[in-house]
């Protein structure tokens, strides 16, 4: 089965390079033949991966402990779950997953166009190929999965070996929301290949601009989704595993995945400005090459370990690899665009700094201002080390005096922007539009600072998180009440109505409204509590409206695990409220330690207790406690985004004019009749994209 | 002063406030990279900095001491005793030989006061999650005193 799947592994290089190479011949010989086999190679790759990933999951399932791959990362008493996860678990198996989803992609893209966009698909094809065949080089000759166990025999002769069990899984990963993470990032990751592919083929094939904009839309937004949403889940596991209190430590590889992020952001939005008017051209495309770039940065921090992190400390040499195949990706990124620069020459200029426009452009501006902190952030210690010898590294601090301020502009941006109009927005237009929000933010900063809500980050969150809000508010308030008083229908029935006419708006304006409470729940951080404690059985600790009590604490060991645990019950307000089982465990296998962090959790604040070990001298438990306001609108923010972005990618309901009898009376039958020019009949007809 | 200057003028002060901001939350967290055998030569203002040492932890060092935790690290066979001092609990992966990276500063009696800990497994796989690399190498064999082969 080892020889089935490197087979496969290699056969889908091979099949990428043709690819690549007759889908060249193709575009300069004009041959369709020719472009139609490049096509089918291409998604041949897809069909070849899976049998390779078919191949060592058959390992993982089967105990088949003769592959070094399966040795290292599964053992025989492994949750089915995790073994199926094991596959990302290490080096070459999460490169052949990368390779998996990236032919997954590749694969849709192809089939889904094949009978459409013909000057621009094989240009595509050469592209996504290309992509591949570099990770396929990595699976087939740098980091192969399927390397299978061999020693020698006594007279020194090697021969195929198997152990009977396996190291097993760490203990850190066996965990659901670990387990999910992965792929979700990786799907973001392989995911922006895509909006890449079309944006460099239509550089190359000098096709018209706003067009692959519009095809890549929906799959810059799929990758987005599944990048927000890794990202998310990290955050949230750090959180609810780590036992640290927090869920962003602003540490290389968490950093990695968000600058990406940042530029599909600014691309998401600044794609507008080219769609509505013709401008950024040249912009958007360095946005959109730079959002890969960034993506295959990532990766090779995270395996590198050219910065040193908490994720990763090993060094490794495939770094060398990423790092070629990035200068490959932007020589080839800048000849097209230097050989092309021509044709992309904006149809407009800025008008107005009271416009739209303006706010895309700030937008976009601050954005890259955050990529660029972060990114020199991450990379300095690799820098300094260059110039000046020493490693230097820079800690939250840095990231958090630069970052903060320009999220609150951002949000300041979210809930300006939309209400702007194209070009110049007259003086009366800004008075109706942003009166009642700006009040609405001055009152609560008003009763915010009065109340004793004193940090000066905060508070403008606050009030900022509420103007947007009123705007939001009033944009579906405003176009739902011309369609309710035109078709008589109630204002919500009205507001779903407008926001299917123009999902992706209305969508959007739903997933601002989730950064909002995202950005709220991350303006709790300064209010975070904390103390530490012995507590032994009967003694209590105090930390906000909470008393914790400490009923009793024992010991107590498993097959797996042993585990020193309390019982603590919580109450509030004098009133018993719930009982908590905060545990630290010690897996025997592994001999890895691990805290199970104790979380109540409310819209208000969490509490958030952690095992924190037993006092040396009195063997009574020590108990961590921390109050933390406002986490779980981070969590619940981040699930409006993912539905706001949902409902964005929904399909327009559309009203169409057809010419056809009228089969009943209506209303427009009353005006033709009244006006017998008309023959037409209005009807409304649901369509899609 | 048409749009596009206003906007340029705008940027400006923005990108302005930005480094500003940048350069005291550089100054302010700025930490230097030393091994513990550099740390014997380094004198006068060097000494006072912030600064991360790695090193592994000695078996047996931890001690567990009222606010505090001693411990020592090694490198190459040179030692730094460590206090730390820190808030938050010590990370689960930390214990006798352990890869632990420390962050703080030296004190004057040549020991080394930690704000945070970090600690990675000492065992052969990764307490790191995705995509760091397996230790085994190409060819290389598993074959412990233990294992046996089998027909295969």
């Amino acid at each position: 089965m080892d020889i089935l799947g490197s087979f496969a592994l290699l056969l889908a290089f091979l099949a990428a390079v043709y690819a690549v190479l007759a889908g060249i011949a193709g575009i300069l010989t004009r041959r369709t033949l020719v472009t139609k086999s490049a096509r089918n190679a291409g998604m041949a790759v897809f069909v070849l991966v899976t049998v390779a990933v078919g191949c060592l999951e058959y390992f993982f399932f089967t105990n088949d402990f003769s592959i070094v791959y399966v040795v290292e990362h599964s053992n025989r008493a492994l949750p089915g779950f995790y073994k199926f996860a094991a596959l990302w678990a290490g080096q070459e198996g999460s490169l052949l997953f990368w390779s998996w989803l990236l032919s997954i992609y590749a694969f849709l893209v192809l089939f889904l166009n094949r009978k459409r966009h013909p000057e621009l698909m094989p240009y595509v094809g050469v592209v996504l190929a290309g992509v591949q065949t570099f990770f396929l080089t990595l699976n087939n000759f740098v980091a192969t999965p399927f390397r299978v166990l061999a020693g020698p025999d006594g007279a020194g002769v090697m021969h195929l070996a198997k152990m009977s069990e396996g190291h097993g899984l760490t203990p850190l990963l066996q965990y659901p929301e670990m387990v999910i993470h992965p792929p979700m990032l990786y799907l973001g990751y392989t995911g922006f290949s895509v909006p890449f592919a079309f944006a460099l083929a239509a550089l190359l094939g000098r096709y018209p601009g706003e067009k692959w904009i519009h095809i890549t839309r929906r799959w810059t937004m799929i990758a987005w989704c599944f990048q927000s949403i890794g990202i998310l889940l990290g955050a949230h596991w750090a959180y609810a595993m780590l036992g640290w209190g927090g869920y962003w430590a602003w540490d290389p590889v968490e950093n990695a995945s968000l600058l990406p992020w940042i530029t599909g952001t600014a691309f998401l939005h600044s794609v507008m400005m080219q769609e509505k008017r013709g401008m950024m051209k040249v912009w958007n495309v360095w946005l959109v090459f730079t959002t890969f770039m960034l993506c295959i940065l990532g990766t090779m921090l995270t395996r590198s370990g050219v910065v040193s992190s908490v994720h990763a400390f090993a060094q490794s040499s495939i770094g060398s690899w990423f790092v070629g195949f990035l200068i490959i990706t932007f020589v080839v990124c800048f000849a097209a665009y230097w050989k092309n620069r021509d044709y992309l020459r904006s149809d407009n200029q800025l008008d107005s700094l009271v416009s739209r426009e303006s706010s895309f452009l700030f937008n976009n501006l601050i954005l890259l201002a955050a990529c660029f902190a972060v990114l020199w952030g991450t990379l300095f210690p690799v820098l300094s080390e260059w110039v000046q010898g020493s490693k230097i590294s820079v800690g939250a601090p840095f990231f958090n005096k630069v970052n903060v301020p320009i999220a609150l502009f951002l949000l300041l941006l979210t809930g300006v922007g939309p209400l702007l109009a194209w070009r110049k927005t007259s003086f009366d237009a800004l008075k109706r539009n942003f009166a009642w929000p700006f009040a609405g933010g001055v009152l609560t900063g008003i009763i915010g600072f009065v109340w004793g809500f004193r940090d000066i980050y905060s508070l403008l969150c606050l009030i900022l998180g509420v103007f947007v809000t009123l705007t939001i508010a009033s944009e579906f308030f405003r176009g739902a009440r011309v369609i309710s008083s035109r078709d008589g229908t109630n204002i919500f029935t009205a507001m779903g109505e407008l926001t299917m006419r123009n999902t992706r708006r209305y969508g959007g304006y739903v997933i601002h409204f989730g950064m909002v409470l995202v950005f709220i729940g991350v303006a709790g951080t300064p209010f975070n509590k904390d103390l530490q404690k012995e507590m032994g059985v009967g003694e209590s600790l105090r930390i906000g409206p909470y008393t914790v009590l400490c009923q009793t604490f024992d010991h107590f060991d498993n097959a797996n695990y042993e585990s020193d645990r309390a019982t603590l019950e919580v109450f509030k307000i004098g009133k018993s409220d719930m009982l908590l089982f905060p545990e630290r465990r010690l897996f025997h296998a592994s001999q890895v330690t691990e805290t199970m962090v104790a979380i109540q959790s409310s819209p208000l604040r969490d509490l958030y207790v952690v095992y924190a070990g037993r006092s040396p001298e009195s063997g009574k438990p020590v108990i961590h406690a921390y109050l933390l306001p406002l986490i779980k609108w981070i969590w619940f923010g981040g699930i409006v985004v993912v539905l706001g972005t949902g409902l964005a990618l929904l399909p327009n309901r559309r009203t169409a004019l057809v010419l056809r009898p009228a089969t009943e009376r209506s209303w427009a039958d009353a005006i033709a009749e009244a006006t017998p020019a008309i023959g037409a009949a209005a009807r409304r007809v649901e369509g899609h994209d | 002063m048409n749009a596009r200057h206003k906007f340029l003028i705008g940027s400006g002060i923005i990108v302005a406030t930005l480094l500003a901001l940048a350069y005291v939350g550089f100054t302010q967290s700025k930490t230097y990279y030393h091994t513990i055998t550099e740390l014997s030569t380094l004198q006068g203002a060097s000494l006072h900095q912030r600064m991360r040492v790695s090193g592994n932890v000695r078996a047996g060092s931890i001690a567990h001491v009222a606010g505090r935790v001693d411990f020592v690290l090694t490198e190459q066979g040179r030692d730094l005793p460590v206090s730390y001092v820190g808030r938050d609990p010590l990370p689960d992966t930390f214990k006798d030989g352990a890869q632990a990276l420390v962050e703080g500063k030296m004190l004057p009696d040549n020991h080394f006061e930690a704000e945070q800990v970090q600690a990675k497994c000492a065992s052969k796989y990764e307490a790191a999650p995705v995509g760091t690399p397996a230790t085994a190498q190409p060819g290389q064999t598993s074959m412990g005193a233990g294992a046996r082969p089998s027909g295969n």
